[in-house]
């Protein structure tokens, strides 16, 4: 008898139990509600138990199923008004026990010795996905359960509600802050960055007294810049592209004139026996070599700079924009709707940072850290 | 002529100057502030000679220049002036006068620590249950990743405001947030730090039949040191950056953050400057601290280099 089998058994004979115990208010259990609750509380339990006798591979899917029925059961028995808000033990039993069946299915997956790439590759994806969809039932179930006021901690349903509703409002705030602040300061700070980068590295005695200045400048809080900026560049999104500019200078210049050092002497060397002048080097040699570390920077730099331009905008915006959208809805105590903007913010931060890797993947497809990958 | 340099000599000397690591580093120092002072002047050359006209007092080109370096107002205040309010606004008033800026030093400082402790906790905690447990590292790690391209700062504004609802004001909050920006490094690199040794040695360590802790404490854990002090700088400067970040939407009273707010709302030009000139001191403080702990630890393990 092993844990996990001693812990399936526990969830369905739990789930058994919680038929005679109280959902909600009102001393209301399963037997006062729908039918089709008892017909599908009985098949999970049996699912359960049944995953409890096999063996691992069996016990997955068996348990995928029992766990996706208990979830949506608790989902679909949240919208009763006598549950939500005033969640009694029997539905607390249902969470439980599917959250067993969670831990079974993603235990079994990480578990799950395959030699094909085809099935390795969906357990990559689908373990961290299975994690992230129970976080945001734990999220739904627990807020709704006990009814934590909106005010507080919103439901997910409810911030995709509000998402949905106020597409508009979202949109015009994402082309303000993202395309028009974000990216040109991202631009330019990482053009400015390289350039100086490769300024740098052809003048040997400007690095040395460079590079430990932008080291230092590295570590300061340089969104503080942000009112000087809005003073100088006034409200519109100048000034935040200002801020994203000087915040993105100074990771690409310390990455690039790191990634410039990069090629080995024996490359180097090589290059010049062919007769190379230093532009042609730096083109076909240093350049590419140098590739991964500024790949690096535009990394660092793609959340650095949605920051930066969030930030910058509490300071003072015309009246769009997600910092912004954020301070006033904070002070409208509408949290919903700050929720809604930073799911935007997350959505936008992930898929930039997700194009940089793609571009990375496609440009430095010979670096090591990529072989055997394709 | 017997008792001149020769040339040689001198011309070494100035090539061992001009290629050490100070030289370059003064001089760029030096050239920046000459550039600020242009830039001072430049920028607020208008608006000076602007009052001037509209008060019609005659004046010089000196005068303007005087005025330009020492306005109330500046658009960019000359370094001098920086210089001068920092150490006035140390100096004139007791540490506990809300108008020193050791004061408001202090109180992001407070947070600064604090959420910093938290974070190093917390990310060192869950670096060590995921080297630990492989469903940890296969579900939380992809996710701990992506959190970070959500620009965090974003939540500051909530958790103020939640805690702030449930009675949790002052210190705390400004910590939490410190903490949520500066666990991620910690857990990164302490990943990394604790799977550093190799296989080998790994390999070694059972064959003496260790157990799992004491091959963390003996083998992962000393390993990881070099790892978790270059993630613990990193950490320190973010969780800085956390709390003056977290003193902005509430408008608090005291802190870095709320002087640079309360400078932005008056023109203070003066006094938002030397505001973010205190933070940087306060960063390359905090930094520097770390990095001495990181010599003194890694020198007593043998290392030092």
């Amino acid at each position: 008898m092993t844990a996990r089998r001693i812990l399936l058994s526990a969830a369905a004979l739990g789930l058994i139990a919680s038929m005679f115990l109280p959902l909600g208010g009102g001393g209301l259990t399963v037997f006062a509600s729908d039918p089709t609750v008892i017909a599908a509380l009985v098949i999970c339990a049996g699912l359960l138990a049944a995953a409890a006798l096999f063996g691992e591979r069996a016990a997955l899917a068996l348990a995928a199923l029992a766990g996706a029925g208990l979830a949506s059961m608790a989902i679909g028995l949240l919208r009763q008004s006598d549950v939500a808000g005033q969640a009694g033990p029997g539905f607390w039993i249902i969470v439980v026990a599917a959250w067993i069946a969670w831990n079974e299915v993603v235990t079994n997956l990480t578990h799950l010795e395959s030699r094909r790439r085809a099935v390795q590759r969906l357990t990559g994806v689908a373990v961290p996905f299975l994690f992230g969809a129970f976080l945001f039932f734990l999220w739904e179930v627990l807020v709704r359960g006990f009814g934590v006021p909106p005010v507080l901690m919103p439901a997910p349903s409810a911030i995709a509600a509000r998402f949905l509703g106020s597409l508009p409002t979202l949109g015009a705030d994402f082309v303000q802050t993202f395309f028009k602040s974000v990216l040109s300061g991202y631009l330019i700070g990482g053009a400015l960055g390289f350039f100086a980068a490769i300024v740098a590295d052809r003048i040997p005695f400007l690095r040395r007294g460079l590079l430990p200045l932008a080291n230092f400048v590295a570590a300061l809080p340089i969104v503080g810049i942000a009112p000087i900026m809005v003073m100088w560049f006034g409200f519109d999104w100048q000034s935040k592209a200002a801020v994203v500019v000087i915040m993105t200078f100074f990771p690409m210049l310390v990455n690039t004139v790191a990634g410039l050092a990069a090629a080995n002497r024996n490359e180097l060397d090589l290059m010049r026996s062919y007769g190379a002048s230093y532009g042609q080097i730096l083109r076909k040699l240093r350049l590419p070599a140098a590739m991964p570390f500024i790949f690096n920077a535009l990394k660092i730099n793609s959340s650095l700079a949605l920051i930066g331009a969030i930030v910058a905008e509490f300071f003072g915006t015309p009246v769009v924009g997600m910092g912004f959208r954020i301070s006033i809805e904070v002070a409208r105590m509408s949290l919903d709707m700050v929720w809604a903007e930073i799911a935007l913010a997350a959505i936008s931060g992930t898929v930039f940072y997700g194009v940089i890797a793609l571009a990375e993947r496609a440009t430095t497809f010979w670096h090591p850290s990529f072989r055997g990958q394709i | 002529m017997s008792n001149a340099v020769p040339r040689s000599a001198i011309k070494t000397t100035v090539a061992r100057w001009w290629s050490g690591r100070a030289t370059p580093l003064v001089v760029m120092i030096a050239g920046l502030t000459v550039i600020w002072y242009i830039a001072a002047l430049a920028l607020n050359w208008t608006s000076v000679r602007d009052a001037f006209e509209r008060e019609e007092t005659p004046y010089t080109v000196t005068e303007l220049v005087v005025e330009t370096l020492s306005a109330e107002r500046p658009i960019l205040p000359a370094p001098h002036q920086i210089a001068a309010e920092l150490a006035s606004s140390i100096i004139s008033y007791a540490p506990s006068s809300n108008r020193s800026l050791l004061f408001h030093s202090w109180v992001t400082l407070s947070a600064t620590l604090v959420g910093f402790l938290m974070g190093a906790l917390l990310g060192i905690a869950l670096a060590i249950l995921i080297v630990h447990i492989r469903t940890l590292q296969k579900s939380l790690l992809p996710w701990i990743i992506s959190s970070q391209t959500i620009p965090i700062l974003a939540i500051a504004p909530i958790i103020i405001v939640v805690l702030g609802s449930m009675g949790v004001r002052g210190l705390l909050p400004k910590s939490i947030i410190s903490a949520y920006l500066c666990f991620f490094p910690i857990t990164i690199g302490m990943v990394k730090g604790l799977n550093s040794p190799d296989p080998i040695e790994r390999d070694l360590m059972r064959t003496w039949s260790a157990s799992k802790t004491q091959t963390f404490c003996k083998l992962r854990w000393p390993a990881s040191m070099p790892f978790l002090f270059a993630s613990l700088k990193v950490a320190i400067a973010a969780s800085l950056v956390g709390a003056i970040v977290g003193e902005l939407p509430t408008g608090a009273q005291a802190g870095l953050g709320a002087r640079l707010l309360a400078g932005s709302y008056y023109g203070q030009t003066i006094q938002i400057w030397a505001a973010l000139t205190a933070a940087a001191i306060l960063a390359a403080m905090l930094v520097g601290l770390i990095g001495g702990c990181e010599r003194l630890v890694l020198r007593r393990m043998g290392g030092g280099r």
